[in-house]
């Protein structure tokens, strides 16, 4: 029998001194009661069998997905969309739940499916609920930044895991400032997302086409992800490097696509010019590699968090489809002008995917250039990249962060660790105003209402429950 | 020329690590036994040069997101061993410095246990969590001690039925004492490693038994605690079982004790199976009425491995005394012992504060010697008190100097004391010191526990 080389401690510290006192190692937990009523439910969930395996398929399947970008195209085609149908950020929502920015995104997506002429009628349209249905993007597998108003006519990125074949989609993106996905629906916002249908969109599509059609490998947006955080990206609120790696994958393609030179110029132009762009491409990436792990029965793993302006949700690998909902809160950071914390509305959009697939505010450390944005500093980004550490299952073998010795990143979030530690997944967000067609107000720091966490614990012990008893 | 059988090349589609990284994991693999030539590489065009260069055979499929791993080994079966080797050198690359200042600690079991290796888990816990900070161990394999009491037992049996499938060792719950190679965990004495191993259902059992061992020059390499409720019809030895697989594996054990009370007579009969099974011989000491005290079970084992049995050590001498025990125990199944041995009907009492009743909200009195000394105070001045039985127990983890407050109390009760100081000549309070100080108070101050209850008795003029 060999002598333990060292001992964790958890509880009394008087135990970890009696080790010390041997001459051995203690490594101390700094352990804190659970939130508030879980004791109960979390050793239920601790005890259920199927819950040691079935995390480690969820987090194996989610980090063995690799996303390529396969095809771009309208909703209408992909997703058969029809005129009337919106999708939108977050769990389900009706209008009258609505926030002033996703009614914004609404209106503004009505205007451009011509269901209106002006963006302002359509508010009588949603409040008659005639002819018009809203449903999340998340139940036709599709993520949406912000608002995430989708409508047919609104060309999607498509991304395809190779191995499977599953797909996820996402809407373009349209650059900062006064744009849809922030609630605004001014004559400018219409302008540019009809530019985006009749250019950038199908300009896009030849060019995805044409790599395949040439056969080359389709643009790896998981690779270019595991690029980018190595060059101060966290693919939240900065994606600038990726932007530019797609921006290089695809050029070539535009370039000789045939089409007008001035709209590819144009189009060069706009995607270079938008830090954002890819962060359409990130999210759908980390759609599809968390919906791998949906469904795995007894799995305490969280597979999506998203907001509709109203509501926080998430959905869990081992609970099904359920929502988990809480209200959403406010951003904590900085603003854009004249803008102030009364201007914002709270969280919104699909975009926590990114969180929830272990970058954005869970990398933050390798995004040293933007924790200023987010007003946080550098050493608070390196302490949140670890913090999530501690409600993670896992570490991304691909996805490294190099100021931390290229450990991987936190991935996997666990309800029950969450619970455990009260540990709040940390979130780098743009901030919306509050008011519908206001548009961006500024980029800030948020987190879950934490009850949504023993929400979903109670529903993971029932089930765990149910499958214990004869 | 070299055998294309012995040439591996595989892509690793999105595996990514920077080209200084591989180079280290290049060299280490190429040191491996049976590797004749190793590159292990991002597949850029540069890197695909030197690979083709180097005789390998690349697939065309590759891509720069892709990382080759090639090997050329003088032995095609020495591949899983140098593809253990790659992952394990990819590893140790990433493997991240400790002990750096900022570092937060740990906020659990999990994220404590994946920052050290080869660590034992101990968690003292509050009840209702000690389930979960347990379960980590579990998951991650390693031994767990749960010091915790309050751990319903529907949770224990969940607990040690996920640590046999995974081949874990859970010492508890309600676990006070265990020496795991020589380490004490919880409340342990300082014992040279020796012939006897033990499995205790008890912790001052256990205690007791490695302080007579001692004085008889028998060392004990491990004493693993199971929990009081191991033995019992729902949980049916499961740790009683892995203990005694651990101590029967191990080749300096030459005998094994089992420490219990009676267990229930299905599983009594499992443990004696299983053990008649065992290599190694099992002592049981179970422990009840009208069976050995710990003291004669300690004698038992002694004469088993040839040894001489000791005469106890008694030092001090206390005077008789008239009307009956009372007995102030912070050990439970020290309490039990002397209450077995003196029975209850000369109106003789006996308390465990160790007991749920007086732990609940304060710390163990083996910690915390307050409750008792105020009890002390009140039973000497009780008419009826004819002798005030004691114990203190030494080791790790117990008060440093429990004399130290003892000794004054002890001063003047005008009735006569005996004490089992239950410890070791290597424990941190030194036995000597506390014995000398507590006898210096009066005080007749005996190792064994039974004897200590036996001469009680005599000084009252109740021994039969």
């Amino acid at each position: 029998v060999s002598t333990p080389a060292s001992v964790v401690n958890v509880g009394a510290d008087l135990l970890a001194d009696a080790i010390a006192d041997q001459a051995t190692a203690v490594t101390r937990v700094d352990w804190r009661p659970p939130m508030t009523g879980t004791e109960d439910d979390l050793a239920t969930v601790a005890a259920d069998p199927l819950r040691r395996t079935a995390n480690e398929r969820a987090l194996a399947a989610m980090l063995d997905v690799t996303a390529t970008l396969v095809d771009v195209a309208p909703a209408s085609e992909l997703l058969g969309l029809e005129p009337g149908q919106f999708l939108h950020a977050g769990p389900p929502i009706t209008w009258d739940r609505a926030s002033g920015p996703l009614r914004g995104g609404l209106m503004a997506g009505a205007a451009l499916e011509g269901l209106v002429d002006d963006p302002e009628d359509a508010a009588a349209l949603f409040e008659s609920g005639s002819n018009v249905s809203l449903e999340p993007c998340h139940h036709r597998s599709t993520v949406g930044p912000m608002a995430g108003v989708v409508t047919p006519s609104m060309w999607m990125f498509v991304l395809e895991d190779a191995a499977t074949g599953r797909r996820t989609y996402c809407s373009l993106n349209e650059g900062l400032g006064k744009v849809l996905r922030y609630g605004a629906y001014g004559p400018e916002v219409l302008t540019r997302l009809r530019w985006m249908r009749d250019v950038l969109g199908p300009l896009l599509q030849r060019a995805v086409r044409a790599r395949l059609d040439s056969a080359q490998d389709p643009v790896d947006v998981t690779g270019i992800l595991t690029q980018m955080l190595q060059m101060g990206d966290e693919a939240h609120n900065r994606n600038r490097a990726g932007t530019l790696m797609l921006l290089r994958d695809l050029s070539p393609a535009m370039v000789t696509s045939g089409m007008d030179a001035s709209d590819i110029a144009e189009s060069l132009r706009f995607i270079g010019g938008n830090d954002h762009f890819f962060l359409n491409l990130a999210m759908p990436a980390c759609k599809l590699a968390l919906d791998a792990a949906r469904g795995i029965e007894g799995s305490t793993m969280v597979v999506a968090m998203a907001r509709n302006g109203t509501d926080f949700g998430i959905q869990v690998a081992g609970t099904g489809d359920e929502w988990f909902t809480g209200p959403a809160q406010l951003a904590d950071g900085l603003f854009l002008g004249s803008y102030g914390p009364d201007d914002a509305n709270p969280d919104i959009g699909d975009s926590a995917i990114t969180e929830t697939a272990g970058i954005g505010g869970f990398a933050m450390a390798t995004a040293p250039a933007i924790v200023r944005l987010v007003g946080g500093s550098v050493p608070d980004a390196l302490a949140t990249t670890r913090r999530m550490h501690e409600i993670t299952l896992g570490e991304n073998p691909r996805w490294t962060v190099p100021v931390l010795e290229f450990q991987g990143t936190p991935t996997g979030i666990d309800v029950s660790m969450v619970c455990r530690t009260g540990i709040l997944p940390q979130i780098n967000t743009g901030m919306a105003g509050k008011v519908a067609g206001v548009g961006q107000v500024g980029a800030g720091l948020v987190t879950p209402p934490a009850e949504i966490f023993p929400q979903a614990l109670s529903r993971l012990a029932a089930l765990a429950a149910s499958r214990a008893r004869p | 020329m070299t055998n294309p059988l012995s040439d591996h090349v595989e892509l690793r589609p999105g595996a990514y690590a920077d080209s200084v990284t591989l180079l280290q994991v290049s060299r280490a693999v190429q040191g491996l036994d049976g590797v004749l030539a190793a590159q292990v590489a991002m597949a850029t065009a540069l890197n695909l040069e030197v690979l083709t260069e180097m005789g390998f055979d690349i697939p065309t499929e590759a891509t720069t997101n892709d990382m080759v791993v090639a090997l050329r080994l003088s032995d095609a079966d020495a591949l899983v061993a140098a593809l253990t080797g790659v992952d394990q050198a990819l590893r140790d690359a990433n493997r991240r410095p400790e002990g750096a200042g900022e570092i937060a600690p740990p906020r659990s079991t999990r994220s404590a246990l994946r920052r050290t290796s080869e660590a034992v888990a101990v968690v003292s816990v509050p009840g209702p969590s000690a389930l979960v900070e347990a379960m980590d161990a579990v998951d991650a394999g390693r031994d767990v001690m749960v010091f915790s009491d309050n751990v319903p037992l529907e949770q224990e049996v969940a607990l040690k039925r996920a640590a046999a499938e995974r081949g874990v060792l859970v010492m508890g719950p309600d676990c006070g004492t265990a020496v795991v190679g020589g380490l004490g965990l919880g409340f342990a004495n300082v014992v040279s490693p020796g012939p006897v191993g033990i499995v205790a259902a008890s912790g001052t059992g256990c205690q007791q038994l490695l302080a007579l061992l001692d004085h008889a020059g028998v060392g004990v390499t491990s004493a693993y605690g199971v929990g009081g409720r191991d033995l019992s019809s729902e949980v049916r030895g499961a740790s009683t079982r892995e203990a005694l697989r651990r101590l029967d594996e191990d080749a300096s054990v030459e005998l094994i004790v089992l420490i219990s009370k009676p267990p229930a007579p299905e599983v009594a009969a499992e443990i004696e199976e299983y053990a008649a099974g065992l290599a190694t011989p099992v002592e049981f000491a179970l422990l009840g009425d009208g069976r050995p005290d710990l003291t004669a079970a300690a004698e038992s084992v002694l004469r088993r491995l040839g040894r001489d049995v000791p005469a106890w050590p008694v030092v001090g001498s206390a005077t008789a005394g008239t009307g009956a025990i009372r007995g102030l125990f912070v050990g439970g199944t020290l309490k039990s012992e002397a209450q077995l041995i003196a029975g209850t009907e000369g109106g003789h009492t006996f308390v465990d504060f160790g007991d749920d009743e007086y732990t609940s909200g304060r710390a163990h009195p083996m910690i915390d010697p307050s409750l008792r000394l105020e009890h002390l105070a009140r039973a000497a001045s009780d008419e009826s008190t004819g002798v005030l039985l004691l114990d203190v127990v030494l080791g790790h983890g117990a008060e440093p100097d429990p004399a130290a407050q003892l000794a004054p109390a002890l001063d003047g009760v005008g009735k006569p004391v005996v004490i089992a100081v239950v410890g070791t000549d290597g424990d941190p309070q030194g036995r000597d010191r506390q014995v000398a100080a507590l006898v210096a108070a009066g005080a007749e101050v005996h190792l064994s526990n039974a004897g200590a209850t036996r001469r009680a008795l005599e000084l009252i003029g109740a021994l039969s």
